[in-house]
């Protein structure tokens, strides 16, 4: 065997397993949908997709079983909602600031800063929302309850802010400045060259941005399991205790369920909703900016 | 350096796997040998016992490693019949089908009752107008028709506020649901399902704790360890036998029977299996022993010294089964009658 | 391009009322940024405020307890460091292999184009999903049990797609003309790679490497999911022990109310963010260093 068919039957070898570790990213999704789709089967054919998907009361572990998931739903959007009230409009306009304001320098210090605040692990934000922010609405909103969606929302909205003003600001710096210059040389202002020129032709970037925000607040778990509270109802009330998808699955994970019971099987199909829904969003946000991609040249 | 970086790209791998697979003489489950972990789990209730012992054990005698989880009453028995745990903390007794599940997997058990519990229902301190409940009252707000319909502090007692309740309790698994709807509303496991359920009572004591409208149920000793947040309900039973009136829990109150339905005994079942390993019989010696001032210390109200010595006889002689078997854990029977049997 | 300005000024009011709508709007968009600002100050006060005056030696070397003042994070924190050794050894030959797959030898085939899309999408899902996974996958179908091993498994999948982008960000970013002078002297395509593309692109490789597993130091939901236990006093000593992490352990310190246990989980958070800025330091440094050298 010449040292030449050794190297070749080795770089073969290696080729081969290099390709193997590339597919091997798909048999993680494939895993991930399969793991869900049986367990998500196997509850399926005990309770009819129609009362999960629109049942309106959930106590899947009381002996009175009941498997709607709605008010699981309308926890996580109504917690979801709260955030991206605070992080859509504050986002966008620190977006706006640095990228039509603000002087490089200013944009060079802050960017990195607001960085920091997406680096934060989730957990120092649950404890922020439930020992600092709480107790500071309830002093403004006496009767509050001490778990509540209006808290960890306001508390997800600033853990997404840097999220959606970083992608938006990326957006609106592509840009061209020829459009801009040709607003002011029309007599503009900065904020109507900002909203009424730049805006619009960043509108593939920033409403892609804030989609993924909007899949970023769905997905969230520890700031809604520490702070939110774990009573599922079906209110739109953001002063009372509610429960997230996302913080049913851990409430349920830190107890014990062993594997191929009902109550098992609902953490799978709760995570399959859940997992649907923020895919959805995924290729709806890259859809978005690929639609609405403006070519300059 | 580069190079040698790149080879230790490889070779980490390589050595972690080994390590993996050779390391600590895995068996085929993956358990290592010895000195293996003690695995408790079972009641939040009785979880905070047992930590206290765990610590103090592992302290004394140093190598040894106990986890305690909190799956649950119900939780705990199911792993434990499963062959999963060596201790199971139990906050009521064994119940009938879990005797059968551990009959039909060979695991045998020794039922050690190791402290009182008196079941507190408490409100946030600023609640100024529930003093005082009575057991009718009580299941008028927790049995299951209850679900969706009784919301409101007046609903339950005219002349209390039109506010809403928000009910925060024990979690399903919970051996503290069990007995709660069995002394409270009479079948056990029969409650409303609107409420903030949670094995981990710190939850519940929070959830009253920052909430003026709530109302919570946990072991006693959660109400000791936070009571500065927290007011305590006293419950009347209606009947004057055991004193007349609403009476409040209290270690006294607990012992001499007259907080009642509300006061139990609380348990730890060994695994015979497992008391073939010394870490494990010494790890329950130290709880029937070193293990009683730790009880008060964490809230619960000790057994007599009476009681104890014949727990501790009772473990000695390693008398399987329940003291329970068919019956009430709330029945009229004290513990020390139950015990001589 | 005229269509989108043609559209702008036209008849929307004075002169003066549109600039003192510029200077509101001014206004808004600073207090905007500010609100981040102030909203990371805040959340920094906190955390210091509530946790610095725990911060200890003993702290750091004591195990849980159920006294608040006793209760040290010597177990979370070893077994984090545990649990993400393990999870970059899984992560790293995957990742830069699936890499330099993609970037050397993939074509511009469907299943490439399929692998990438993938990828991209993998890097969206919340984490509780991979945490699922973990679950029904190696502690349940793989009989892992609750164990360090299954943990790293799962992160290292949920931080697999950051590291595959970011080498090949890196890889991207060597030159041509590097893999061009290798071919010219003889070499073939594999020890073009092995001897001159990874080490060029190892500086690149290592931060994107560090800047995910500071996103995996950080993570709760996974592990809780797979059953990591709140109560564990003790380090772990091998892949199959129960364990704990530094995430976890605050989480289960801010769900007591005793205010004692705050303040432990505030001193956590500390430990935790420590040692993100230790991880990110060390990435900075040794990029730097390292950049130096293959210059």
């Amino acid at each position: 065997m010449t040292r030449r068919r050794v190297r070749r039957i080795v770089e073969f070898v290696i080729e081969r397993v290099l390709f193997l570790s590339a597919t091997g990213s798909i048999l993680i999704t494939a895993g991930i949908i399969l793991v869900l789709l049986f367990e998500t089967a196997a509850f399926l054919s005990e309770v009819p997709i129609a009362e999960f998907l629109f049942g309106t009361v959930w106590t899947p572990l009381f002996f009175d079983k009941h498997f709607g998931v709605l008010p699981l739903v309308t926890g996580t959007l109504l917690a979801s909602g709260i955030a991206m009230l605070v992080a859509l409009p504050a986002g966008l306009m620190t977006a706006i600031y640095l990228s039509e304001y603000a002087p490089s320098s200013v944009r060079r210090t802050v960017k990195p800063v607001l960085e920091l605040l997406a680096g934060v692990p989730t957990v120092v934000y649950g404890y922020f929302a439930l020992l600092f922010v709480t107790p500071l609405l309830q002093s403004v909103l006496p009767g509050l309850a001490g778990f509540n969606a209006l808290s960890p929302g306001i508390v997800m909205g600033i853990m997404i802010l840097p999220l959606v003003s970083s992608l938006s600001e990326d957006a609106l710096r592509s840009v061209p400045n020829g459009l801009r210059e040709g607003a002011y040389a029309l007599g503009a202002t900065r904020m109507e060259a900002a909203l009424r020129v730049v805006l619009p032709a960043a509108f593939s970037g920033v409403s892609a941005a804030c989609v993924l925000a909007v899949s970023r607040a769905i997905g969230e778990t520890m700031i809604v399991a520490i702070a939110a509270g774990q009573q599922p109802r079906l209110t739109l009330d953001p002063r009372v205790p509610v429960e997230t998808m996302t913080a049913y699955i851990v409430q349920v994970s830190l107890g014990d369920t062993p594997g191929g019971t009902i109550e098992y099987r609902t953490i799978f199909a709760v995570g399959m909703l859940l997992f649907i829904s923020t895919f959805v969003l995924n290729l709806f946000s890259n859809w978005l900016r690929e639609r609405f991609r403006e070519e300059y040249a | 350096m580069i190079r040698a970086l790149r080879v230790w790209i490889v070779v980490l791998p390589v050595l972690v796997g080994a390590a993996a697979c050779g390391g600590g003489g895995t068996t085929e489950s993956g358990a290592p040998a010895a000195p293996q972990v003690i695995t408790a789990d079972g009641s939040s209730t009785v979880a905070p016992v047992t930590e206290a012992v765990a610590e103090e054990f592992q302290r004394a005698n140093p190598g040894t490693r106990v986890t305690v989880g909190t799956s649950g009453t119900g939780g705990g028995f199911q792993k434990f019949c499963r062959d999963e745990t060596d201790i199971s903390d139990a906050s009521r007794p064994i119940t009938p089908g879990e005797v059968e599940a551990c009959a039909k997997t060979g695991v045998t058990y020794i039922e050690i009752p190791v402290a009182y519990d008196g079941l507190a229902v408490v409100v946030n301190p600023k609640n100024t107008w529930a003093a005082s409940m009575t057991v009718a009252e009580l299941k008028t707000l927790w049995e299951p028709a209850a679900q969706g319909k009784v919301t409101r502090w007046n609903q339950i007692r005219s002349g209390w506020p039109d506010r809403e309740i928000h009910l925060f309790g024990a979690g399903v698994d919970s051996g503290t649901f069990d007995y709660f709807t069995e002394a409270i509303v009479g079948k056990s496991k029969a409650s409303r399902g609107d409420y903030t359920s949670s094995e981990d009572d710190n939850v519940i004591v929070q959830g009253v704790g920052g909430d003026e409208n709530a109302l919570g149920y946990f072991g006693f000793a959660y109400y000791e360890q936070n009571h500065d947040k927290l007011k305590l309900v006293a419950v009347d039973d209606g009947d004057d036998a055991n004193g007349a009136g609403p009476v409040a829990p209290s270690p006294d109150t607990v012992k001499n029977g007259t907080y009642r339905p509300l006061s139990r005994p609380i348990f730890i079942y060994a695994k015979v299996k497992a008391l073939e390993r010394p870490e494990v019989k010494s790890f329950i010696d130290f709880y029937l022993n070193q293990g009683i001032p730790l009880v008060r210390e964490v809230g619960y109200i000790p057994l007599t010294d009476q009681e104890y010595m014949m727990v501790r006889n009772r473990f000695s002689a390693r008398t399987t089964g329940s003291m329970f078997e068919g019956v009430d854990s709330h029945s009229q029977l004290t513990l020390e009658q139950r015990l001589t049997r | 391009m005229t269509r989108a300005v043609a559209g702008t000024v036209g008849t929307i009011g004075t002169t003066r009322a549109r600039y003192a709508r510029d200077w509101l709007f001014t206004s808004f968009g600073l207090l905007s940024t500010l609100l981040g600002l102030v909203a990371l100050g805040a959340l920094l006060y906190d955390v210091v405020s509530d946790g610095a005056g725990r911060l200890s030696w003993q702290f750091m070397t004591s195990y849980t307890s159920r006294r608040a003042a006793d209760a040290g994070i010597y177990a979370a924190l070893v077994g984090s460091l545990f649990v993400i050794a393990l999870t970059a050894a899984i992560a790293v030959p995957l990742g830069v292999a699936a890499a330099v797959h993609l970037e050397e030898y993939g074509g511009r085939g469907r299943l490439s184009r399929l692998i990438e899309i993938n990828i991209a999408n993998l890097a969206g899902v919340p984490s509780i999903i991979y945490g699922l996974l973990g679950l029904g996958l190696f502690v349940r179908a793989m009989g892992m049990g609750q164990s360090v091993l299954a943990g790293s498994s799962t992160l290292a999948l949920l931080v697999l797609p950051v590291v595959i982008l970011s080498t090949r960000e890196a890889l991207r970013a060597v030159p041509n003309s590097l893999r061009e002078g290798s071919y010219a002297l003889g070499a073939t395509k594999w020890q073009t790679i092995w001897n001159q593309v990874l080490p060029a692109a190892f500086p690149g490789i290592l931060t994107g490497l560090i800047l995910s597993l500071s996103r995996a130091i950080g993570e709760t939901a996974p592990l809780v999911t797979i059953g990591a236990l709140t109560y564990v006093p003790f380090a772990p000593d091998s892949i199959w022990s129960p364990f704990t992490v530094l995430p976890i352990q605050v989480f289960a310190w801010v769900s007591r109310p005793q205010a004692s246990f705050a303040e432990n989980a505030a001193a956590g958070i500390l430990v935790l963010i420590g040692l993100l800025l230790v991880m990110n330091a060390t990435a900075i440094a040794l990029r730097d260093r390292l950049q130096r050298h293959t210059r």
